[in-house]
């Protein structure tokens, strides 16, 4: 052939569902599937095509990526001047102003505590919905409907759906938490304002889960499991060692989205509970981020944090490729 | 190791969809029992109904001495080789093999003993430590077998094993699970829509239709005697031959031709009638025959199926390669080597006692042409 450029097709990923986005982590795990992709490698004629047709994409995570991130990083060494009429550089201070403020840190080990409550129950909730409703024959159609439904709620009417239930007066879960003697005060009462933004923000992500389990569970063979339940007679057993296994690839997905969902995408919940309420609120990272920038017009500082954020979730998801993907089992 | 009895089993599916209809089959201990018919029989049906896999809807099926209908999968005492191999892609082929006997508490330098003895028996120890994704679909098949046999069961059930290797090594694997069988003495139960492969395998036979046993036999008596005619066209290649005629007296009337049978007439009458194409041989000359009329021929190398008609009913005849051919053929077959089977039930029909005697000198075809 001649001197082509050679390049990758979309990889196909795992679950089939959301393959686009689960075969993009894959190429960033660095894991081309070798050969089988090899085989349907294709030839340009000219170096410079498949650029242009990459331009478009290249274009959209430029101007509302990379743009941003730069001008994040640039902001976060100025002293803005609340009303636009000039910026100051102030170096490293905006940084250690944030990193030796007590209340930063107290939002950080709650933005921690959050993330990981919130993923894990979401994780475990959406998993054992997915498991029994994967069990179900007769009239599943409904009832994964049922389970899927919530998922097609935007966040801040989920937020408020989630407010209602919390309600002082109208609220079913605080009418049940009073018949068990637990008066809850959301806004008012730190710990359980964080209860509620916990148990919205993992009811808004259950659905989500529970489709990805299902696919996932659903793409296990037939054959597959039925040796296993020769082999091994609990049932408990053979999820753990044969079902779960092959769960993996979606679960370790799973984990980053939902990692990433209680750090940012909890934004309108926390938004729609703590907005306007008394000032000793539980919020995480990103509402501060918001809260310094836009009520309190410290954009420096406002930047300087958006950056820290930046580098904690690279951090993370790092950690994540490096120690939990290599326990992952690809078919 | 154990006998099998299934005894009037049947799976009703909702919708009162009867797949398997009232089987009942005995399996002697370490038999080798191959269930075969085309595909919506209820073959694998049955297997899973044996395996645990299916719910059992009627009757009773005993491994050994115990009536299994209600015990776990894993329970029976049985291990299953699956068409797809249905091995664990997380799990090595030394993980594979040791899975169920770890879950049944087997002490682990049992298990090395026995995962070692299998590997050595299917000659798979160079990939003990290798997952199942970087094996061949023949190597594959022998880690299913393996996992299979170093749970030593009582019984072992194979859902079709070969159907998804290729030709070659469908044979060579064919050859090995007789002889491993052989070797390990274990009930098996075999599932295939494969005549060839239920010939070469079996003990006996079981044909299934429609959910229903059509024939049980030695996969020679079931060939030489097909209780039906959906047995006469299922075993053997290629299929046996069936033609109209009507039986007078002791004379064979098909089409125009008149055969004369001797005093063994089975019935008056219209029959069906079975003849095998390796039993039509090239009439002598002076020989009473047949005429047959040459639509095309199959070269198979050692044999050539010539397929024509007589009296326009279609007939393949299987010839030796040597012989010329031209158009036209004459035809015969000798009279004891003729199947009848009822027009209206399809059975077979059974001619005197002496018929099946192979001792007695084959008569003729005594041919009379029509006036």
């Amino acid at each position: 052939m001649t001197s082509g450029t050679e390049l990758l097709p979309a990889p196909r990923g795992g679950t089939g569902t959301d393959g686009r986005r689960f075969g993009a982590l894959r190429l960033f795990g660095g894991k081309a599937k070798g050969s089988e992709e090899a085989a349907k490698r294709v030839q340009f004629s000219s170096p410079y095509l498949p650029y242009l047709f990459l331009a478009p994409q290249l274009a959209i995570i430029f101007v509302f990526f990379y743009w941003p991130s730069i001008q994040a990083i640039q902001s976060s060494f100025y002293l803005e001047d609340p009303f636009g009429f000039g910026s100051t550089f102030v170096g490293m201070t905006n940084y250690t102003d944030v990193l030796k403020s007590g209340e930063y840190l107290g939002i950080a080990r709650f933005t921690a505590i959050f993330t990981t409550l919130v993923t894990f129950f979401a994780l475990s909730i959406g998993l054992l919905l997915a498991v029994k409703a994967d069990g179900v024959i007769r009239g599943n159609a409904t009832y994964k409907t049922l389970l899927i439904w919530v998922y097609a709620i935007a966040p801040p009417v989920a937020g408020l759906i989630g407010m209602m239930f919390f309600d002082q007066h109208i609220g079913p879960i605080v009418e049940l938490a009073r018949w068990f003697g637990w008066d809850i005060k959301v806004g008012l009462n730190y710990f359980d304002t964080a209860f509620s933004m916990i148990v919205v923000s993992v009811w808004k992500q259950i659905p989500y889960n529970f489709i990805f389990f299902l696919s996932g569970l659903q793409g296990i063979p037939v054959a597959v499991r039925e040796a296993a339940a020769m082999d091994c007679r609990s049932g408990f057993r053979r999820f753990w060692t044969v079902i779960l296994p092959l769960l993996a690839p979606t679960a370790f997905f799973l984990l980053i989205i939902n990692v990433t969902y209680a750090l940012f995408d909890t934004f309108g919940v926390i938004d729609v509970m703590v907005k306007d309420k008394a000032a000793n609120n539980p919020i995480t990272l990103v509402y501060k981020v918001y809260m310094d920038g836009f009520r309190g017009n410290d954009l420096g500082g406002s930047s300087a944090q958006s950056v820290i954020l930046m580098l904690i979730v690279f951090v993370l998801t790092i950690f994540q490729f490096r120690f939990i993907e290599r326990r992952v089992h690809y078919n | 190791m154990a006998a099998i009895t299934i005894a009037e089993v049947s799976k009703i599916y909702t919708g009162n969809v009867e797949a398997v209809k009232s089987v009942s089959i005995d399996i002697e201990d370490g038999e080798f029992i191959v269930l075969v018919g085309p595909s919506g029989c209820g073959k694998s049906t049955l297997l899973r109904m044996v395996a645990g896999l299916e719910s059992i809807s009627k009757g009773t099926v005993k491994i050994g001495p115990r009536v299994i209908n209600e015990v776990d999968p894993a329970e029976r005492d049985i291990a299953m080789v699956f068409q797809n191999y249905a091995l664990y892609p997380h799990m090595t082929v030394y993980q594979n093999l040791a899975y169920g006997l770890k879950n049944r508490k087997t002490p682990k330098a049992e298990i090395d003993a026995r995962v070692a003895e299998a590997a050595r028996m299917l000659e798979i120890e160079p990939y003990l430590h290798r997952k199942p994704r970087a094996l061949s679909g023949g190597q594959r098949q022998r880690v299913a077998m393996g996992r299979a046999i170093v749970r030593k069961p009582a019984a072992f059930l194979f859902d079709e094993p070969l159907s998804n290797l290729d030709a070659k090594l469908r044979v060579s694997m064919r050859g090995e699970i007789k002889r491993l069988q052989k070797r390990l003495g274990t009930t098996s139960l075999y599932v295939t829509h494969d005549q060839l492969e239920a010939m070469t395998l079996a003990d006996r036979l079981v044909v299934l239709n429609g959910g229903r046993i059509e024939q049980i036999g030695r996969p020679l008596d079931v060939y030489h005697r097909p209780a039906s005619t959906f047995v006469a066209s299922f075993i053997g290649s290629p299929a046996m031959n069936l033609i109209k005629g009507r039986i007078e007296g002791s004379r064979l009337h098909v089409g125009t031709y008149r055969i004369e049978l001797g005093e063994r007439a089975p019935v008056e009458g219209p029959v069906t009638v079975g003849l095998r194409a390796e039993d039509l041989r090239l009439a002598g000359v002076g020989e009473d025959a047949m005429l047959f009329q040459v639509d095309y021929v199959e070269e198979l190398g050692a044999q050539r199926l010539v397929h024509g008609t007589i009296e326009d009913q279609a007939l393949t005849v299987a010839l030796s390669p040597e012989i010329p051919l031209s158009g036209d053929l004459a035809v015969t077959i000798a009279t004891d080597r003729l199947h009848f089977f009822s027009t209206e039930n399809g059975k077979r029909l059974e001619r005197g006692a002496s018929f099946t005697n192979t001792a007695e000198s084959a008569r003729p075809l005594s041919l009379e042409p029509a006036l």
